[in-house]
């Protein structure tokens, strides 16, 4: 497929790692870089990257899989929406296995609640056209990548009049969770590989705090395999001329813009709120949106008058995890109390999750 | 989550809603193709263009050049 098999040619990935190789001869290891999104996560455990470059590349997996770092109390929220005979809700089947403090959107699902896994917020408008009888809620998570799909849903349902249709907003902002991982102490990184999805939503710019202030020399990537490749040689590159830059990798996808009509949407239906709960890292400041007044009528916990009750979230060891500060592997409940299967913490239940990759992918 | 993936535009499919069919790896989906028309631009121009697609969004177009330089390794 274009754009797509031209990417995973194992020859240019050879290629590339052995200009990895060449350019690390020049630096200490070990070079802890970390990969701030669950997409690329995924794509190295997926292709093997991390056994086919040298051992002196360290990956550490960032907080960038919205699926995991779903509070307990948001699940607990749609779970109580999706009880309400009138209530349709949809979510991303990503979500649907996420562990509330009584069970996910699946348990709730079964015990009779109309749970509908939907590709697109877009699907879930439509439920709701085909359902004028019914309340549709959707319940809308993800980082600015995902943020201008709910924005434009939102936009067409006012343009379209339709009354039964609400939005649960639980988005993230990506730079509070960079932010919150950076200034930890404990945490030294030699690289970051920067979301490409993001920031062809926010622009590469987006990312120049990075290596500005806080010295960290950063690439935005895409998600095939020579993309990381490419990325991480980029990288090397900067560490090997001592460079501490923000370069462009993924530059296919990805303006320094960003796209503006995208993140026009964003501003006109989302505000940005003080502080948000995230599963694993507690709250974080700036870090979370709601829809604006204007759009009050499309925002579930207004129409429903329902609002997030505070849980306590089980000590876990996942925000070790998450900061990267832990390996999944030494997790005690890795593989025992926590599978896939039956998730007990985030980090296990979507495949971009460091802890669901590792068992997946490096059969342990 | 924040998969996005590569397709091409090959029909308009409800102008009104600014939504169009995409194939991605042989798969048709519709697609809303606001965030990715130019100023002064119709929908019917970006027929044939290659977009990465993300929960039925169109997020970008794929700039075919820039997606070349990846096979020239440095050096
Ligand atoms: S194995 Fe489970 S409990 Fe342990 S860190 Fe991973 S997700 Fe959390």
């Amino acid at each position: 497929m274009r754009f797509l098999s031209e990417f995973r040619d194992p020859s240019l990935a050879n290629a590339w790692v052995r200009r990895i190789e060449a350019h690390l001869s020049g630096l200490q290891a070990p070079l802890p870089i970390m990969e701030f999104c669950g997409g690329h996560t995924h794509a190295i455990f997926r292709y093997g990257l991390h056994q086919i470059l040298p051992s002196a590349i360290e990956w550490v997996h960032g907080p960038g899989c919205p699926v995991c770092v779903l509070p307990r109390a948001a699940i607990d929220l749609a779970c109580t929406l999706a009880q309400d005979p009138a209530v349709i809700l949809a979510s991303f089947g990503d979500a649907v296995r996420v562990p509330g403090s009584s069970g996910s959107l699946l348990s709730a699902k079964a015990q009779g609640g109309d749970v509908r896994i939907v590709y697109s917020p877009l699907d879930a408008l439509e439920i709701a056209r085909r359902h004028p009888e019914r309340e549709v809620v959707f319940l809308a998570i993800g980082f600015e990548t995902t943020q201008p799909a709910t924005a434009l849903t939102i936009l067409q349902a006012e343009r379209e009049g339709i009354a039964n249709f609400s939005v649960l907003c639980r988005h993230v902002i990506t730079e509070a969770a960079i932010r919150a991982v950076l200034a930890d102490p404990d945490v030294r990184l030699a690289g970051v590989i920067a979301p490409g999805h993001v920031a062809t939503v926010l622009g590469a710019n987006a990312f120049a705090f990075i290596p500005k202030e806080y010295r960290i020399p950063t690439v935005v990537s895409g998600f095939e395999p020579l993309d990381l490749l490419q990325a991480l040689c980029l990288l090397l590159g900067q560490l090997a001329a001592g460079r501490c830059a923000l370069d462009n990798q993924y530059r296919r996808s990805v303006r320094p813009q960003g796209n503006l009509a995208a993140q026009k949407a964003i501003a006109q239906v989302f505000e940005p709120i003080g502080s948000a709960e995230w599963r694993g890292l507690g709250r974080l400041p700036a870090s979370g949106v709601r829809i604006k007044e204007r759009y009050g009528r499309f925002d579930a916990e207004r129409r429903f008058g329902v609002t997030a009750q505070t849980v306590e979230e089980e000590p876990l060891p996942c925000s070790q995890v998450l900061c990267g500060k832990l390996k999944p592997k030494a997790c005690p409940y890795f593989g025992t109390r926590c599978h896939p299967e039956q998730p007990l913490g985030a980090l296990m239940v979507s495949s971009e999750g460091a802890c669901a990759a590792w068992y997946r992918y490096q059969g342990e | 989550m924040c998969l996005g993936v590569p397709g091409k535009i090959v029909a308009i499919t409800d102008p009104e809603r600014q939504l169009g069919a995409v194939d991605i790896g042989g798969v048709r989906r519709e697609v809303n193709l606001s965030c990715v028309l130019e100023e002064g631009e119709r929908l019917q121009d970006l027929i044939g263009e290659w977009v990465v697609v993300h929960v039925g969004v169109a997020l970008s177009r794929i700039d075919q050049e820039a997606a070349l330089w990846l096979d020239a390794l440095p050096e």
